[in-house]
This record gives structure tokens, sequence and C-alpha cells, in this order.
């Protein structure tokens, strides 16, 4: 049984203009310790699917449906509130993409690191220290001990995302979800945290859900990758797979505006033409036809099935692209 | 690479926030000033009978309208009175109205927007709607109706004008709670399992301090002037007591004959406020970390 089942999760937002549809029918499962990677454009509803998850949609204006949502052997969408808290920052937790903002500037790093180990472990305040120094030093911040007093602006924005990921991991939580959690740093830096999650996630066998609108960065990472498009996965498979036969326009879209990581030859960078959809309209055909280079007849006729291409492959695309 | 030398022996203790707060706090001249004054102020109130040299209400009109002299520092007012003496012991009204409505409205005001601000919906809709009827009437007009309703004495004063400088407050709060509850720790703090209660004390309070503490120096200065009012109606302090308002209007009668009548109770005011609000400046500064001189921050790469 996977660790985490979702089937059919709809997440809708109303505004002045409108229901947004932020994120449309989106399946998929993610094994025990796997490294899940979700990619799209800005917009595309990753976020959204992120907090739909740890039920963090504000509703309203949000409004979460699904057919089910099983996590560690829970229903989620069955949870009330307070049992959601309980399960957040205990089994799952999850780390944002602007290590600036996601510490509470006037509490010292200390408090904030404590406060989840006291939360959920139920340790009284010398227990909880010594494990928040343990897991500072896990994440590799020097001196830890001293920097407990420290506040959020005497770290830089790579050590403040260390802090987030310590807090995330401290109860040993078995899915991490980091939503874009190194776009906001520099490029060593981005390596960096990715290395520490990388081996964090080995040693403790976490699973973990990678947001990223960065191609290249998940490729680094993930066993598997879900492409999302306009609030739906229009391709998902094996990330070795998916470089080298990339099943949906978007994908091979994506790739051409992606830096290779991979070391082969040079690469020419074309940003996709075009814009996505507006999400308050009906979507009715592929979502990606008005911007797509590779759209067959059928596209204009009616909206693309899945295809399965192999084991765990598959994308929602006319155009014959995997042979 | 270290910003400072680890000492081996000792070990490191946590410094609570409280603790940093009042370090920094004396570091700010102004706040230090307004500190002492205020001090001084509420000293002398509460000492009154050692300190004040005459008796403030009895009558000498064989000396009345004297200006300000050795032996009348502050001069005397039209029944003679020793204007200092007054000054001090009115001090003990007017600071005491001061100190109260502050307390109430903070009591009061603060917990009812964090509240409104940070659940929303229909407790929010009810309690703005409350506030909203509340303030559409002059606030002294308020308290007199409610002075009227609850009966003239120094205590309705007070409720009246706390019950009136709450809602504001409320208001006040309610709104940086809004903005503070969008922040993305507070979103943070919530994916690791922060319950409410949790959240919105030690996270968004600490964080709305800075409007509370501005405001509240606000409730002040209009409390203590709110209280003149309504004595100057009739509903509070009764003549022939000092305080600080009542003297202060009673003085307008004189202005052109014994200006120091007048000036001494509103300088006394102005001195208040004054110091409060820089105490509230210095409270504000060394409630935020961010505005501490510290050391130098903790880069990528090291160690
Ligand atoms: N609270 C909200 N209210 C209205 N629309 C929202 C809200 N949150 C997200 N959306 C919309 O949902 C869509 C998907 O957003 P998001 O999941 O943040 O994208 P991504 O993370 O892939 O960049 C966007 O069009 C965004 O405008
Ligand atoms: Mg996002």
């Amino acid at each position: 049984m996977p660790l985490l089942s979702v089937r059919n999760l709809t997440t809708r937002f109303a505004t002045d203009r409108g229901v947004v549809r932020a994120v449309s029918g989106v399946s998929f499962d993610l094994e025990e310790g796997e490294v899940l990677g979700l990619v799209g454009e800005s917009g595309s509803g990753k976020s959204v699917t992120a907090l739909s998850i740890m039920r963090l949609v504000p509703e309203p204006p949000g409004r979460v449906t699904a057919d089910a949502i099983e996590f560690d052997g829970l229903d989620l969408m069955r949870l009330s509130e307070a049992e959601a808290r309980e399960i957040r920052g205990a089994r799952m937790a999850m780390v944002f993409q602007d290590p600036m903002r996601s510490l509470n500037p006037v509490l010292t790093i200390g408090r904030q690191t404590t406060e989840v180990l006291r939360r959920h472990q139920k340790l009284d305040g010398k227990a909880a220290r010594r494990r928040a120094i343990e897991l500072l030093e896990m994440v590799g911040i020097p001196m830890a001990e001293r920097r407990l007093g420290a506040y959020p602006h005497q770290f830089s924005g790579g050590m403040r995302q260390r802090v987030m990921i310590a807090m995330a991991l401290s109860c040993n939580p078995r899915l991490l979800i980091a939503d874009e959690a190194t776009t906001a740093l520099d490029v060593t830096i981005q390596a960096q945290i990715i290395d520490l999650v990388k081996r964090l996630q080995r040693d403790r066998g976490t699973a973990v859900i990678w947001i990223s609108h960065d191609l290249g960065v998940v490729a680094g990472l993930c066993d598997r990758v879900n492409v999302m498009y306009a609030g739906t996965v229009v391709e998902s498979g094996p990330i070795r797979r998916l470089f080298h036969r990339p099943g949906h326009g978007y994908t091979v879209g994506l790739m051409g505006s992606t830096p290779r990581v991979d070391g082969a030859a040079a690469h020419r960078l074309t940003p996709i033409e075009g814009l996505p959809p507006n999400l308050i309209d009906p979507i009715t055909l592929c979502p990606f036809l008005p911007r797509c280079r590779v759209a067959v007849a059928a596209c204009h006729e009616r909206p693309p099935a899945p295809r399965q291409f192999a084991a765990g492959h598959w994308a929602a695309c006319f155009a014959d692209l995997v042979r | 690479m270290s910003t400072a030398s680890p000492s081996p022996a000792a070990p490191y203790r946590i410094p609570s926030s409280l603790a940093l707060a009042a370090r920094q706090f004396p570091r700010h001249r102004l706040a230090l000033v307004g500190f002492v004054c205020l001090l001084a102020i509420c000293l002398a109130a509460a000492l009154a009978p050692w300190v004040a040299p005459y008796d403030p209400v009895q009558i000498k009109l064989g000396s009345k309208l004297k200006p300000p002299s050795w032996e009348h520092w502050l001069g005397t007012d039209h029944f003679g009175r020793d204007v200092f003496s007054r000054l001090i012991w009115g001090g003990r009204t007017s600071l005491s109205v001061g100190a109260l409505v502050v307390a109430f409205a903070f009591t009061i005001g603060v917990p009812l927007g964090l509240a409104s601000g940070y659940f929303g919906g229909r407790v929010d809709n009810l309690l703005m709607r409350l506030v909203d009827a509340f303030l559409t009437f002059p606030p002294l007009l308020l308290a007199v109706a409610l002075v009227g309703l609850l009966g003239p004495d120094i205590q309705n004063v007070m409720l009246a004008i706390g019950l009136v400088q709450a809602p504001i407050l409320a208001r006040v709060v309610r709104g940086s709670t809004l903005a503070v509850r969008e922040d993305v720790y507070v979103t943070a703090a919530r994916a690791l399992g922060a319950r409410p209660t949790r959240i919105v004390l030690s996270h968004i309070l600490r964080n709305v301090m800075s409007p509370i503490v501005v405001q509240l120096t606000v409730v002040f200065a209009a409390a203590v002037i709110a209280e003149a009012s309504l004595s100057f109606l009739g509903f509070g302090t009764q003549p022939p007591q000092p305080s600080w308002g009542r003297d202060m209007s009673e003085a307008r009668r004189f202005l052109a004959d014994a200006p120091w009548m007048f000036m001494a109770p509103t300088g006394i005011i102005m001195l208040c406020v004054l110091s409060i609000n820089f105490l509230g400046d210095g409270l504000r500064d060394a409630l935020d970390p961010r505005a501490w001189r510290t050391r130098r921050r903790l880069a990528d790469g090291e160690g």
C-alpha cells in the first residue's frame, strides 16, 4: 500500500471574478521513502496541491474535494481540523519557498525549534533544547547551541532554510513536502540544500514531494516526476524516462526552457511561448493546446485521455512523441 | 569563521526574549527620559501628602491669582489655592484614570481584536459591526451618555472612557492581525501543527505589539483629556477635588489674568503624553529584534 494516495483532488477558490479551479482532478500515489517531483510553471497548482494534502487551504475562500486522500492509513479528507493538527508536523511536514519569511522575526531560533518538539513529542524545556541542538547540528548549523538565542535576521537565507528543514524533520515525519524550497536561494546554496535533503531522506527513509518550477532541480533528487499544467497532472513517469522520452507537448516545452544538468552538450534555452490558461474559464480540450508545438488533429476535437507508454509512465497527449 | 569564541566551561543558556528586550530598552535615550519623567510624576502623585507644600483644597482668598513666586512655585488660583500642590494631588486622579483606562482597553480590546482578526468569520462580523456602531457616536458624547446611565462618579467615568477606547483598540489590533495572519511564518507554524491559541499568543501577539503600544499611548492621552471634559461637564471629579483636566478647564476663564493656572496642568498633561510616547517608541524597538544592534549574521558556507 502506498504511503500517500491522492484520488481526484480538486481545489477551487471563490474570487470576485469567479471560481478559480486551481487543482482539477489530480491523482497520484507516493510510495514509502520515494521522492516525487512536482514540476510545472508558476500558477500550475503545485502549491495548492501541497496545501490541500496538508489540509492548509483556507476554507473559505477555498474548497477542497477529493474521492480520497489516504496517508499512512488515514483518510485525510475526513479528519477534523484538530485531528489534522496532530498529523501536521508529526507525520507530515512542509518547507516553504521563502526562508526569509517562514521564520517568525521576533522569536528566537531556539524558541521556534523547540516549539514543535514540545507540541508533538511532549518534551520538556531541557529535553526539547537538547533535541533542537542535535537537529540543528544535523542540518549543518555550526555552534548550534549558541544559535538558539539568535533571531532569524541574524541568519542568511540558506541557514534559515536549514532551520526550517530541521524543524520539519524534528518529529521524524514520514512525508516531507518541500515547496520551491531552494528557489529563493542562489545556485551554490541551492545545491547544498538539495544535498542535505537527499542525505537526510536516504538516512531516514522519509518520502518527499519536491516541488519546483525547474526540471533541472528535480532531476538530481527525484525518482519520479509529475508534470503539472493548469491544475492537472499532464504527464507522470520515472525521471530518466521523462527526460529521454517525454510524452507530453508541455514536458517537451519545459525541457526546452530548462538548463540541462546531466552534462549533455549545450542546450538551447527556449521559454514556452504564450501564457497558461485562465483557470476561471472552463477547460474542455487539452489546456496546453494554444501553446503546443506538436498538436495533432485530434487535439482540436476532444480532451486527451492518459496514455500509458511503459510501467509508471503516462501522459495525457495525442501527439505520438514516445515510440 | 566564528562570531564569538565558544567558552568551553560555561554552558550557554538561551536568554529569554524578555531579558533581551529589557537589555535593549535603556539604549533608547528618549525612552529612558520618558520613563524617568513618568516615574517622577507618578511618585509625586503617590507621595502627594508629603510632597505637596500646601493643602490643595484650602481656600485663601487673601492670596488669590498670585503669579509664581518662591512661596507658590506655580502661583495660586482664583481661590488662592497653591497650583503646584493641586497639580501633585490632581495627578492621583488623572494618572489613575489614564492607567486604569489603558489597562481596561488592553484587557478588553486586545483579545477581541486578536480573535476577530485571526478567526474571522461570523465572530469577526458581529464584533466589527458592534465596534462600527459604537464609533459612529462622538466618543465624548458616548462617554457622557454612559456616565449619565451609570451615575456620575469617578469609577464610572473610567469605565465609560474605557468602554469608548476598547473598541478603537480592538479595531487597530484586528487590522494588524489580519495582515500578520497572512505572513508565511504563520502558515509555516500551522504546517507544523501549532494550535490556534499558540499561534495567536506567541506568533501574532508579539508581532502586533508595536501598533498596540502606539495606540495605548493615544488611549492614555485621550483618557486624561476625556476625564477633564467629563469633570468640566460636572460628571467626574467634583470640585474642590483637584484633577488636571478640571483645573485646566477652569483656568480658561482666567487665561488673561493668570496664565500660569492654565499652563501648569496643560504642561503636565503634555509632558505625560510625550513621556508615554517616548516610552512607547522605546518599548516598540525593544520588542523588535530587527531593530537591535546585534552581532554579524550567520552566513552560508560557515561551519
Ligand atoms: N487563496 C487563493 N485564492 C484564489 N486563487 C488562488 C489562491 N491560492 C492559489 N490560487 C490560484 O491557484 C492557482 C495555482 O496556484 P499555485 O498552486 O500557487 O501555483 P504554483 O505553486 O504551481 O505556482 C493560481 O492561478 C493561483 O492564482
Ligand atoms: Mg507555488
